[in-house]
């Protein structure tokens, strides 16, 4: 675990030495003054957010660290419920048990869409639900049929860890099989990577990860962007949510405070992700 | 006092070989304890030809065993006549300056972390292979893999073949020059031979290094849950699949097997130096 862990560690050091953002009056002064540390772990679709969330806070406040790794939306659970990090993301509810077991508080900050996404190059721009089932069950595997090029289809999918995977399962493949010859990537990062150098590949990411270097596949005729999600035509959507270990205290309590306040909903819904409030 | 020093470092140097001697026994004892859940059951044996599909409560390693082996195997494969040849350079059939060169840059290569390897993996080989091979898919495959992995071990497999090409006797190659030998024919007749049991702990530490490594095949070999037709389908270790499903939920019995699945990765590395060492031991001289 340690190795994956390395990999996707993302740890923002923001060295805002010059200059001073200019107090606004708003949702960030409550942090002014404070110094301190908040650790971040789990689902690798929360990154954008909390990243910009982070870049935000520490600009305003050198004193206040906040690390930000990786892992999947198991080890946010897992760790927090451990007491490793103060904040554990993850891109599913956790289940009773977990709730249960570590007394975990569960704080939902923005809804994410989970889109079927293809090689730019590749022609094919919306498929069946059927289709898509076929595809990941090992049905389906050339694009012929599916109106792109002769080519067989590499299909990618997430660990089992991965709550980005979970709803994706569950809500567009109708918990159906994964062909076991399907490839296995370990972030949103990592998936997109994969796709926008495989001309042949399919796979899916959050919505708020889409950018150019991957194309969104509409499903039934509908597009997986953030108005479709928002208005929810686009149903294969989740919460994306951030827990703590009981109720949140200090740092880590103004920081969930910042995610749901209208500045922080602001950075929701810049990164491509569907408010809450 | 001298007497006194002398039984207190042996004390020490007692507990410390000891102590690493236990640690290995405790890692054994270890995925043992846990593992027992699942191989308590008699289900160890099962799970050693099953498939893995946690929904449908399959938790064999089949897939595993065969890409470790695959890719470790085919990696010494490409690594061997790598390493051998750059050793038989090295030891008096190119000039001096130049292996002193070599000699330095593969000391260098031993300490290049895997990640790197995977990272170049995945830019230009992996692409490399896709284009070259049309059935090889997204070109994350046994072949990538093992062929990254080659570069990985043969550092360590020049090592060890140059400790044994530096420990033949003197004597003998004095001997053969003696008798007119030229450079080639030392080197097959004397050299070698006496350099074997180098070359096999040298093939041992290779192989060692090719199983146990983690990073190359979790990025590079596609991780795919079946076992492999070919050398150019996605594959999975044990190694990447302990850390991929390590992250899961750790409740689950998928966490729990994956302790089954360190011992198999345990016993499977011991089974390989044995392997290695009989093979050795019937082919060598002397």
């Amino acid at each position: 675990m340690s190795c994956k862990k390395n990999i996707m560690m993302v740890v923002l050091v923001v060295a805002v030495t010059f200059f001073q953002v200019p107090a606004q009056a708003g949702t960030i002064d409550p942090f002014s003054g404070l110094s301190g540390e908040i650790r971040i772990s789990g689902g690798t679709a929360h990154i954008p957010v909390m990243k910009e969330a982070a870049k935000q806070i520490m600009s305003a406040n050198p004193e206040i660290s906040i690390s930000i790794a990786g892992g999947g939306s198991g080890v946010g659970i897992k760790q927090v419920g451990e007491g490793i990090v103060d904040i554990g993301n993850s891109g599913r509810a956790p289940s009773d048990a977990e709730k249960e077991k570590y007394g975990l508080k569960l704080f939902k900050w923005a809804i994410d869409g989970v889109g079927v996404a293809v090689n730019p190059d590749n022609p094919v721009t919306s498929l069946t639900k059927a289709q898509l089932k076929d595809i990941y069950s090992g049905k389906i595997t050339d694009w012929k049929g599916l109106g792109g090029k002769e080519a067989p289809i590499t299909v990618y999918t997430r660990d089992e860890s991965s709550g980005t995977r979970e709803v994706f399962w569950k809500k567009a493949l109708d918990k159906g099989d994964i062909v076991s010859s399907a490839n296995f990537v370990v972030s949103n990062g990592a998936m997109k990577t994969a796709i926008a150098n495989d001309p042949n590949a399919i796979g899916y990411v959050s919505v708020g990860h889409m950018d150019a270097s991957v194309a969104g596949v509409a499903l039934d005729g509908v597009s997986p962007t953030i108005d479709t999600v928002k208005s929810g035509e686009y149903t294969v959507a989740r919460g994306l949510y951030s827990n703590t270990k009981g109720d949140p205290s200090g740092l880590t309590k103004l920081f969930i405070e910042y995610l749901l306040s209208p500045e922080g909903q602001q950075i929701v819904v810049q990164k491509g992700f569907v408010p809450v409030n | 006092m001298t007497r006194i020093t002398q039984k207190a470092a042996r004390i020490v140097f007692f507990f410390s070989a000891a102590a690493s001697a236990m640690a290995a026994a405790l890692v054994f004892g270890f995925l043992l304890v846990f593992g027992f859940p699942l191989i308590g059951g008699g289900e160890f044996f099962s799970l050693l030809t099953r498939r893995w599909s946690p929904g449908q409560g399959l938790y064999g390693f089949l897939p595993m065993i065969t890409g470790t082996a695959a890719i470790s195997v085919l990696s010494i494969v490409f690594a061997f006549p790598l390493s051998l040849g750059t050793v038989c350079f090295m030891g008096g059939l190119g000039p001096a300056w130049i292996s002193r060169l070599l000699d330095g840059f593969v000391r260098f290569m031993t300490g290049i972390p895997t990640v790197i390897y995977g990272f170049l993996g995945i830019f230009l080989l992996v692409p490399f292979v896709r284009t070259l091979f049309t059935s090889a898919g997204s070109g994350m495959c046994i072949l990538s893999a093992s062929l990254m992995l080659s570069l990985l071990v043969s550092p360590t497999m020049i090592i060890f073949f140059k400790d044994g090409f530096d420990s033949v006797d003197f004597r003998y190659i004095q001997a053969a020059d003696a008798l007119g030998a030229d450079n080639v024919q030392r080197l097959i007749y004397v050299i070698l031979p006496g350099a074997w049991p180098g070359i096999v702990t040298g093939v041992i530490m290779g192989l060692g290094r090719a199983m146990g490594d983690t990073l190359i095949a979790l990025m590079i070999a596609g991780n795919a849950v079946h076992v492999p037709g070919s050398i150019l389908d996605s594959t999975r270790t044990l190694t990447a699949h302990i850390a991929l499903v390590s992250a899961s939920d750790y409740e689950s019995l998928a966490f729990k097997s994956i302790f089954a699945c360190g011992l198999t990765l345990y016993v499977l590395n011991a089974l390989a130096v044995i392997a290695v060492r009989r093979l050795g031991r019937k082919r060598g001289p002397v």
